[in-house]
This record gives structure tokens, C-alpha cells and sequence, in this order.
């Protein structure tokens, strides 16, 4: 039966025999898909007398918000830290792959690097929608260079900085653009943060405190002029300490300002954080855990030596060293195997495991209920997941982009 | 009339649900020729619909040529509103069926004009050729759709507004907030119903035993407008063993022994077919 023309003339689609992730639950309900958003299928019914044009049997699979990956490195092959020719091709390529992932938006990342590659890279690739090409572009993440020499990690010395006067002024010098930044790593502890954080939250950049020693006030003093997140929590910061909790108190910390949320990015691939730790967290302030896979270039290849931004790093099995040491460089874990893993350790709900990948990076970046949820005029990027939050398909716009999901080339999935 | 009493409410919806699945089925209705029905809201079809919609997954049944008329709505209440008719009708029943929405037609309490929607209504049943089978419920008050006590029993669709009864009754789908309840609806009149070519009442539970009693042993009376039903040729009622508590013994016996008699005859027609 065609659809009624009263509204639009745009075919919909009607998603049967599913699950969906609303209001915080499952539910059994069809989904229904018009020009890319979700629609009301009961206003369609009342005022337009209109049906569905297209049915798609789910097969009693579960339909989640599309996942949204907010600190990826690059992947197969891809460093986005590298100032190459074609730094649009490579983030378009990671940005086809990772739909298998069930990733349907994200943030490329930088990491620590000097001015040139910056000024190279950040021009090439603007914010934009996904599509058949691959998930959206939802802006740079910028982690670093201001951060502290102590808590590294991965990054290379040379090229850290710290503020000089003039904060936004010298930043833009560094950065070249922050156009199409949507996120800043910086080390709160860093002489001038203040004014930076307060300015770079005005422009409505997402503020993260990572690759710092700072301790509890001084994270709290950078929350309250904005910061609203924290780069891979308990990796790269002071450990949790009785008497100063450091960066990791922001969990349970009772000078966040009203009505604020201190979002944590957490790599679950079980090799990141221990799985304790990882429970301490989600128990302590379940609603803030956002899962990113933190992901290198070497995500999606085999074991060997692969570059990282201006460093040489080693795959080993699912480890990944900075060449030559035991410093872990990044991960090479799927989001999908990050969203299960998440979920078999800590016990969450699928509903719970699935928000940590798709609603809480939405409200963290402020672009809830647009994306990460199955809201009336959300859009309509979709992952449909089996019992075991395998990925089955991946739609963007209501459009699907991805079958199955080609294995991971030559590493062991076991135990995911 | 006919009185059919079975056991329990899920017993009683899925008579309910099996008779309108064969009148819909015997008719053979077709592009030239629906089949209209009649249909009512709140917690006594909700079973009979569940049956319904389990009977069209089945393939049992299609409402592709079926049209709806519901009987009320309440004025005022927004139409994506939980608790709206139009609400009540999509979660319960459209949506998991096969029917055309231009051919499922509710009374619409936002209208401009309210008398000019419930005469606009009445034209729209006409034109449909009048209903097939109209399926109602009963309030504790003994009313049919919001006739409340005191309707005319020729009354046509329109703007009632409703009494102190039905607001309490009502008060649970509000948060038992009285004040939150609409206090207007519009509704198809005692008359329209009558003018149905067969009605079928469902009626289940203690609560409603005195309403029953009041429309089915006593007189015609417009202060229980289901007593209407008297005077018409061809109605059903389809009730659970607590609906009966306040009717007499002899006439639940009576209908019990009909039901039995009609079984059995329709069984060994059956047979001789066989």
C-alpha cells in the first residue's frame, strides 16, 4: 500500500519484529524510518492515514542508537595523527570500516603533535553526516598537546606544550582552526587552564581532563568553569588515593555545578582497565560511563609494528606496547566487543551496555536526542544487534549500510 | 436477546473475539463491500482486541476491508495524549493490524466545531451503508458509550458531558486525580447504535452485575440507556459468571440451556455436513 502523500512523498520504512532501546528499555515495538528520522507511526496513522511502504523483518533482533565511538586513533592501516596528502581518504576509509562496528558516528583523534600536522590534518575533514560512504563525522577530538609530561603515556615528549598567556590566542596558534573541534583533552594542572577551559566550553567544545596529574579541586576548578569529561578514566591520571581521589573523584564529587553530568570515557576492552575497577566506576556513577575504544592505527590489522602518531608501537596478541616498553598505546578493540565486554563484566542490562555507546556520548557532546536515541525525529542511524550484541547491521538515515561484520583479520576473538 | 455466559473474562473476550472473527469472515467483505464495525475503548475489550490482533497474526482474519467506527472520545484531551481513545485504539489494535487508516474513524475531540464532527459522523456511517455489528461495552451506570443516565434512547452522536460515575470511574487512567479527568465527550447516541444491524455487548466483572441486571431484567428506562437494547432485533450479550451475581437464577439457566441447545444444534450441522 503507498504511503498517504498528505506530508511527504518519501517511501517509509517499517522495522518489525524488534526490540528497541526507548526510554531507557527494551521494548517491543516496531520502529518506523521517513527521510532519514525516526517517525510517529500513530500521528502517520491519524493525520496523514498513511502505512508503511517497506517492511524489514528483524528477526526479533535488538535495534539500538546508532554507537558513537568519541576517542578513536585511526584504524586498518589509517593514523589520523599523520600529516599525509589524503587525510580526508583515510578518515573516510575508518569511517566505512567501523560501521561494521556498529559505529555510526565519531570523533577522529589526534594525538599529542606539532603545529604543522595540525595545521595540515585539521582543514582536511569537516564535520559531517554519515551515509554509504560511512559514519559521520562528528568532529576532532584533540588530545593534547597540553598535558602533563608525568602522565603521557603513549604521547611523545617533545612535542607536549603549556599554556602561554593569551590562552585561546595560543591555542588557535598551535591548532590552526577549532572549527570543526568537538573535543579537547587538556591537564587541568597546566599553569592558565582556567581561562582556556572556561573559553574553549563557551565556544561549545567538550573539555576533557586526561593526561594529568591533577588532583580532586584542582579537576573540580576546571569542571566548574566547564570541563565535562574524562579521557580514558584511571589511565594516564593519579590512581585513586583515599584522602585525595584525584581526577577519579569527579565520579562521586559533590562540587559539580547543578544540573551538570561529569561524563568518563572507559576502554573496556578487559586489558585497560581491570574489570574491578571498571565495576567501581559504572556502580559509582553508572549514568556518566561513556565506552570508547581508544582504537590505534593497528585496530583491524595483524600482530607487528605499525606508527602512531610520531612513535612505533607492537601488536601483541590484543596488546598494544609502545615499541620496546610495556606502556600500553592504545587499543585495538572494536566498540561492538567493547559494548559486550562492558556488559559481562559488570553484570549492566543490555539496555545499560548499549546507553554507555550511544546515549551517553549524545549527552555528552550535547547532540542528544538527535543522535543516540530512538526518539520521534532522532535520526535514524541504527544498529541491529542479536542476543549477544553482535553486530547484524548497521543503518545510517534509515539507509543499511553494512551487513555482517567481516572478522577481525587473524587476531583471536575468543573471550568477546 | 442473547445472553452468553462463560466462565471467566479471557473466556468471555475470546467468544467475543471469535465472533466478530466469523461475522467478518462470513461476510466475505471485499473492495465493493466493507464491513463496518462498531467498536468500543477501556479495560472490558481489551482482551477480546488482544484475541483479535492474535487471530489476524495467525492469518485468521484480514481487516484490509474492514471499516471502524469507534463510539467516543473526550473533548479537549490531546489526541497523542496516553489516555485519549485515539491512543487506546492505536496501542491496542491498529497498530498491530492490517486495517487501512482511512478506513478507521474515531470521533475527534479537538475539533473546531464539535456538533458539526458529530454530525459529520453520522454522515460518515451513512455513506458506509450503516453497521454491520456494533460492539459496545456497559459503565456501572448502565450506559452505552457516554449515554449517561438520563439520555434520550433516540439520541443521535453528539457532545455529552459526563456524569459523576463515569469521571470516578475514569480517575484510575489519571492518576486518580478527579480534576485531571475530562469532563466532556462526544459520543454516538443511544439511537445510532440501534440502528446497527446487530449489536453485541461485552460485560464482565462483579462491578458491573447491577448494571446487567438493571438493562436486561428490568424495564426500558433511560437512566440505564443499555436497556434500550431491548427493542432491538438482533443483540448479544456476552458476559463472565461475576456479571450475572445480581441476575435471577432461572433466567442464568435459561440462557446457559439456549447457549447449550444453539451449540449443539450448530455442532450437528456440522456433523450432517460432514
Amino acid at each position: 500500500m503507498p504511503s498517504n502523500k498528505s506530508v511527504s512523498d518519501a517511501p517509509i520504512t517499517q522495522f518489525i519484529n524488534c526490540r528497541i532501546l526507548r526510554d531507557n528499555e527494551l521494548q517491543r515495538e516496531d520502529l518506523w524510518v521517513r527521510e532519514g528520522r525516526i517517525l510517529d507511526p500513530e500521528k502517520l496513522f491519524f493525520d496523514e492515514q498513511g502505512y508503511a511502504d517497506k517492511r524489514v523483518d528483524c528477526g526479533g533482533s535488538i535495534i539500538a542508537p546508532g554507537f558513537i565511538d568519541v576517542q578513536i586513533n585511526g584504524g586498518y592501516g589509517i593514523d589520523f595523527s599523520q600529516a599525509s596528502e589524503d587525510v580526508s581518504d583515510g578518515v573516510s576509509f575508518v569511517a566505512k570500516k567501523i560501521l561494521e562496528h556498529g559505529v555510526t558516528s565519531f570523533c577522529p583523534t589526534l594525538v599529542t603533535s606539532p603545529p604543522e600536522v595540525y595545521h595540515k590534518v585539521l582543514p582536511q575533514v569537516k564535520v559531517h553526516d554519515g551515509g554509504p560512504h560511512g559514519a559521520g563525522v562528528l568532529g576532532f577530538h584533540l588530545e593534547g598537546p597540553f598535558i602533563s609530561a608525568e602522565k603521557k603515556g603513549a604521547h611523545p615528549e617533545k612535542y607536549l606544550r603549556t599554556f602561554k598567556s593569551g590562552g585561546l590566542e595560543h591555542l588557535m596558534e598551535v591548532y590552526g582552526s577549532l572549527d570543526d573541534v568537538a573535543i579537547v583533552t587538556l591537564a587541568p594542572e597546566l599553569p592558565g587552564s582556567q581561562s582556556v577551559v572556561r573559553e574553549l566550553s563557551q565556544r561549545g567544545i567538550t573539555v576533557s581532563l586526561g593526561h594529568s596529574a591533577a588532583d580532586l579541586s584542582q579537576a573540580e576548578e576546571a569542571v566548574q568553569q566547564g570541563a565535562s569529561f574524562i579521557t580514558h578514566l584511571f589511565n594516564a591520571m593519579l590512581p585513586f588515593h583515599h584522602r585525595d581521589p584525584g581526577i577519579v573523584g569527579l565520579l562521586t564529587s559533590d562540587r559539580i555545578p547543578a544540573g551538570r553530568v561529569v561524563y568518563y570515557g572507559m576502554i573496556a576492552d578487559g586489558i585497560h582497565t581491570n574489570p574491578a575497577a571498571l565495576r567501581i566506576a559504572h556502580r559509582a556513577h553508572p549514568s556518566g560511563l561513556v565506552l570508547v575504544t581508544d582504537a590505534i592505527t593497528a585496530m583491524g590489522l595483524p600482530p607487528g609494528r605499525h606508527t602512531l602518531g610520531q612513535q612505533v608501537i607492537e601488536i601483541q596478541g590484543l596488546h598494544a606496547y609502545v615499541a620496546g616498553t610495556k606502556t600500553l598505546s592504545g587499543s585495538i578493540a572494536t566498540m561492538d566487543m567493547c559494548v559486550r565486554h562492558f556488559k559481562q563484566v559488570s553484570g549492566c542490562s543490555v539496555q545499560e551496555a548499549l546507553e554507555a555507546a550511544s546515549l551517553h556520548p549524545a549527552q555528552l557532546l550535547g547532540i542528544s536526542p538527535k543522535k543516540g536515541k530512538l526518539d520521534y525525529g532522532s535520526d535514524a542511524d541504527l544498529v541491529l544487534l542479536d542476543e549477544g550484541l553482535n553486530v547484524k547491521a548497521t543503518y545510517i538515515s534509515g539507509e543499511e549500510e553494512t551487513g555482517p561484520p567481516v572478522p577481525l583479520y587473524m587476531i583471536d576473538m575468543s573471550g568477546f | 436477546m442473547r445472553l452468553v455466559i462463560l466462565d471467566d473474562y479471557d473466556l468471555a473476550s475470546e467468544w467475543a473475539a471469535k465472533y466478530i472473527r466469523n461475522r467478518i469472515v462470513q461476510f466475505k467483505p471485499s473492495a465493493d463491500r466493507f464491513f463496518t464495525l462498531g467498536l468500543p475503548t477501556g479495560s472490558t475489550p481489551y482482551g477480546c482486541y488482544q484475541k483479535l490482533i492474535e487471530y489476524y497474526r495467525h492469518g485468521d482474519i484480514s481487516f484490509k476491508y474492514v471499516k471502524t467506527f469507534n463510539m467516543d472520545e473526550y473533548v479537549g484531551l490531546p489526541r497523542a495524549h496516553p489516555e485519549s481513545y485515539h491512543s487506546y485504539m492505536w496501542n491496542n489494535f491498529f497498530k498491530h493490524i492490517d486495517i487501512d487508516p482511512a478506513n478507521a474513524h474515531i470521533l475527534d475531540g479537538n475539533a473546531q466545531n464539535l456538533e458539526e464532527e458529530c454530525q459529520a459522523y453520522e454522515q460518515k456511517i451513512a455513506e458506509a451503508g450503516g453497521i454491520e455489528l456494533f460492539v459496545g461495552g456497559i459503565g456501572p451506570d448502565g450506559h452505552i458509550a457516554f449515554n449517561e443516565p438520563g439520555s434520550s434512547l433516540v439520541s443521535r452522536t453528539r457532545v455529552k458531558t459526563l456524569a459523576k460515575d463515569t469521571i470516578v470511574a475514569n480517575a484510575r487512567f489519571f492518576g486518580n486525580d478527579l480534576s485531571k479527568v475530562p469532563t466532556m465527550a462526544l459520543t454516538v447516541g443511544v439511537g445510532t447504535v440501534m440502528d446497527a444491524k446487530e449489536v453485541m455487548i461485552l460485560i464482565t466483572g462483579a462491578h458491573k452485575a447491577f448494571a446487567l441486571y438493571k438493562a436486561i431484567e428490568e424495564g426500558v428506562n433511560h437512566m440505564w440507556t443499555v436497556s434500550a437494547f431491548q427493542q432491538h432485533p438482533r443483540t448479544i450479550f456476552v458476559c463472565d459468571e461475576d456479571a450475572t451475581l445480581e441476575l435471577r437464577v432461572k433466567t442464568v439457566k435459561y440462557f446457559k440451556a439456549a447457549n447449550l441447545h444453539i451449540y449443539l444444534y450448530m455442532l450437528s450441522i456440522r456433523l450432517a455436513l460432514a
